[in-house]
């Protein structure tokens, strides 16, 4: 991503600077796995199925990278790379690989890249993704293009990866000269779950880590689980109900709450609420929140920034609740309100609690 | 102790307005701010100077005007301030701006040898979360991101405990100095600057180095230049075909009603997946 404005960079569209013969060796799209602690990750698997896309648009092979410690989840993450569509697997299996560590993954994953040669490598926006993504891409001095929302493959094979700029106020498409492999990190839930394909298998790369216990500098000392785990359905919940500014003060964020406790819900907010302090930010959907992708998204107060378009944007039926008939949400809400959330959230909920209490007593 | 924190100069993102025909940003007027990740990250670094003692230099790579968030960093507590300012870094992806910066920070280096850099956690304005990874591979850094809690520096030992954010829990992690760490926001309450830091801001002297006086040589690994990834075309998302449809009360005068109606009617499968979830 150009830190420095884009918008006043002459396009540089017929810049593609032709690949040395040596990157043109690079091919296969490669879809990194994040294995912590046993778990695969989801957003692994999201962007298997959009890296099959693109393998299959260049006609190449998809690959997943799946590094840990052997036993320990590794079977099944290999397993499950091929059920969710990787042709093959490279894996590093070592007892120094049993917890994230930037050091060992940087290590292993740069020797895979420089042994094998993907031309396009993909990883989830995660802490683990983002902290190894970055320093892969200086270590191996190519582009890296963050929080991807679209990816796609040009006529001349090139990666063109689009993200929100400007604080999300516009897209921009971006793309990878003359280095390859081109990397990009997409966050959890901005590509749809591929179908799972139960008995899929492919090939497998072992390769060695080559690194000893007491040449690593940083140490796991200890992992200390989340006491509740507050927020973490919010990115993978069927229903979202989310306030923003027009809830006008921090008390009526309650109704919100109220709401999504009716509905058996998840609930969050808009990035302004989070920088005024009147909710968590783990609870923040949009861009640089969390991405969902419910069945139903009631988003009540909330303009709707293309920052929060783009967290929003995969969900089946939007409601959108705005006393401004002309706010940005009606032109990508299915439904709309235009009135008070302050007066339609509960009567809402009102109704919404009628109706299953109606249900429930019909049984 | 020397620690190195880079903060970048950002547009108040709540004042952007994009040109509603041409598409493009109307920059002008807009505030500046640091951003206010690289803030949490300041308020660390100042509170460990303040514990183990030492010094703290602000850095930042932008335009002359850039000096404006240093001055503000410097109110806010911090010793010294470098300004890396020069055409060729205009345009500058991730991956330049990081070869810059760890350059001016491997020259500071050279008068006062870094025990840690800080960086924010990404910026408001990039988000990319890429240049503090950036700048610790170049200069072969220990790297902490996402940190919520140093737990522990120790300067005769060289060695950090700090807990980082990651997924369902955090890691207790030790490495050693030299290091580069980002603050998850929230982490810390970041000062006001006292009278004296304020009276010191407006005497301190900013250094501003061009590539050479950082100790560049390979122009061709900063700006455009130096960039692997270019912007190809910036430009605003497809509205929707049609817009929301707009939900009316119904011929009772109830609207709450009409939207269950309407939400239900769009979706057939709606209705079970509330009654699975709140087990009715």
């Amino acid at each position: 991503m150009s830190e420095a404005k884009p918008a006043a960079a002459p396009s540089r569209g017929k810049m593609k600077a032709e690949l040395s013969d040596h990157f043109k060796t690079y091919k296969d799209v490669w879809v990194f796995v994040e294995l912590e602690r046993g778990q695969v990750h989801p957003v692994s698997w999201e962007l298997m199925g959009e890296g099959r896309k693109l393998a299959d648009k260049l006609g190449v092979e998809l690959a997943g990278v799946v590094m840990g410690t052997s036993g320990d989840g590794c079977d099944a993450a290999v397993a499950a790379a091929y059920e969710y569509g990787a042709d093959k697997v490279y894996t590093i299996q070592d007892p120094l690989l049993a917890d994230y560590r930037n050091e060992t993954y940087t290590k292993g994953l740069t020797e895979l890249v420089n042994t094998y040669k993907p031309e396009i490598l993909l990883l989830g926006a995660t802490n683990l993704g983002r902290d190894l993504a970055g320093s892969v891409a200086t270590t191996l001095k190519t582009g890296l293009t963050a929080d991807c929302t679209a990816l796609a493959i040009d006529d001349d094979r090139s990666l063109g990866a689009t993200r929100p700029t400007f604080g999300g106020s516009l897209l921009c498409t971006i793309y990878t000269l003359n280095v390859r492999p081109q990397m990009a990190t997409i966050r959890p839930r901005v590509m749809a779950m591929p179908d799972r394909q139960p008995g899929r298998s492919g090939g497998i790369i072992l390769h060695p880590l080559g690194m000893a216990e007491e040449n690593v500098v940083t140490k796991v000392l200890d992992f200390i689980a989340d006491a509740s785990k507050d927020d973490a359905h919010l990115a993978y919940a069927d229903v979202v109900v989310a306030g923003g500014m027009g809830l006008g003060k921090p008390d009526n964020f309650k109704l919100v709450k109220d709401l999504a406790a009716v509905l058996g819900a998840e609930y969050g907010g808009s990035r302004p609420l989070v920088q005024k302090g009147w909710i968590d930010g783990a609870r923040q959907i949009g861009q640089t929140g969390k991405t969902i992708r419910p069945r139903l998204y009631i988003a009540a107060g909330i303009s709707g920034a293309i920052q929060h378009r783009v967290g929003v944007e995969g969900a089946d039926q939007i409601l959108a609740i705005n006393t401004d008939p002309n706010a940005p949400i009606f032109d990508f809400a299915h439904q709309g309100i235009v009135g008070d959330a302050l007066t339609v959230l509960p009567a809402l909920t009102e109704a919404f609690r009628r109706h299953l209490a109606r249900a429930q007593a019909a049984e | 102790m020397h620690i190195v924190v880079c903060i970048k100069q950002v547009p108040d993102s709540a004042q952007i307005r994009v040109h509603p025909v041409t598409n493009t940003i109307m920059r002008q007027g807009v505030p500046t701010i640091i951003n206010p990740y690289d803030l949490y990250s300041l308020e660390e670094a100042l509170r460990l100077r303040d514990q183990l003692g030492g010094k703290v230099t602000v850095l930042t790579m932008g335009p002359p005007m850039a000096d404006q968030a240093l001055r503000k960093a410097l109110s806010i507590g911090a010793d010294a301030a470098v300004l890396l300012s020069d055409r060729f870094f205009a345009g500058s992806d991730t991956l330049a701006t990081s070869f810059a910066l760890a350059s001016a920070i491997a020259k500071l280096g050279e008068s006062e040898p870094v025990d840690m850099v800080f960086c924010g956690k990404q910026t408001i304005d990039g988000d990319t979360a890429q240049v503090g990874p950036g700048i610790a591979k170049r200069l072969e850094l220990n790297q902490l991101t996402y940190v919520e809690k140093i737990r522990a520096v120790d300067l005769q030992s060289r060695k950090i405990t700090a807990e980082r954010r990651a997924e369902g829990g955090v890691q207790v992690l030790t490495t050693a100095l030299p290091c580069m760490v980002t603050m998850l926001e929230h982490t810390n309450t970041v000062r006001r600057g006292t009278m004296a830091d304020m009276l010191r801001a407006g005497r301190t002297e900013i250094t501003t180095w061009n590539a050479a006086a950082a100790g560049i040589t390979e122009i061709g690994l900063c700006g455009l230049k130096g960039s692997p990834t270019v912007v190809k075309k910036v430009f605003a998302p497809q509205p929707r075909k049609e817009k929301a449809k707009q939900i009316e009360a119904g011929e009772n005068g109830d609207l709450a009603t009409a939207t269950l109606a309407a939400l239900f009617a769009a979706d057939a499968r709606l209705e079970e997946t509330l009654f699975r979830q709140t087990g009715a």
